[in-house]
């Protein structure tokens, strides 16, 4: 089961220099909210940032990781 | 039905509708948060939408997601692009974006999307062939 620690560390690892903030919604390790500032977000739409976070958990995503919400914004406050 | 059918059936269902709402449930009947908070938001717009319960077979999600790169639900379409999950339609629909995309006016009496309201406007019924 996923903890919080391991995919802020996944994430975070995957986009160099981001900040994630990972919350178990439920408890139950398997519905989680990210919160995560990157450069990497600069000039892309929210769907592709989105899609960069997703890329980092692949078919875990529905699987171990039933949901994961996102908030992804730049260090320059851009959404 | 084949793998090859539901895909058809999918695409057909963002092509022909401009606002369609893949989702666990009906607009009436969530079965999940996020897709109830997704039709939430279309309802307190008042935007007429179709919306495809994706629970009656597991190769419909999967075709939707090999289609649109997404891999949760519920997965919103307007004019035929992927705009996001519950996540983006929140955020689109809190910022006023949503209701401009659509040319609607923004509900200036409720910030939050309302989360049990009945659809102001019947979802177009698209017949679920999938099941």
């Amino acid at each position: 089961m996923p903890t919080t620690n391991e995919l802020k560390e996944r994430i975070e690892s995957a986009l160099p220099g981001s900040e994630a903030n990972v919350e178990d919604l439920t408890g139950g390790g398997d519905h989680f909210r990210a919160e995560i500032v990157s450069e990497r977000f600069a000039g892309l739409s929210r769907i592709e940032q989105h899609r960069l976070v997703y890329d980092v958990f692949g078919n875990e995503i529905g699987g171990p990781i039933h949901a994961l919400s996102l908030k992804t914004t730049t260090p320059e406050g851009e959404q | 039905m084949t793998n090859e059918q539901i895909r058809d059936f999918i695409q057909n269902a963002i092509a022909e509708n401009r606002v369609m709402l893949f989702m666990k449930g009906t607009p009436e009947q969530p079965a999940c948060g996020f897709s109830m908070r997704t039709s939430a938001a279309l309802n307190a717009l008042g935007v007429q939408y179709a919306a495809l319960d994706i629970l009656p077979d597991p190769r419909i999600r999967q075709e939707l997601s090999a289609i649109s790169n997404w891999p949760t639900i519920p997965q919103l379409f307007i004019d035929g692009e992927l705009i996001g999950g519950c996540d983006i339609v929140t955020e689109l629909y809190e910022s006023g974006e949503l209701a401009e995309q659509l040319g609607v006016a923004q509900p200036q009496h409720e910030p939050e999307p309302p989360t049990a309201d009945a659809p102001q406007s019947a979802p177009l019924g698209v017949e679920n062939r999938l099941s």
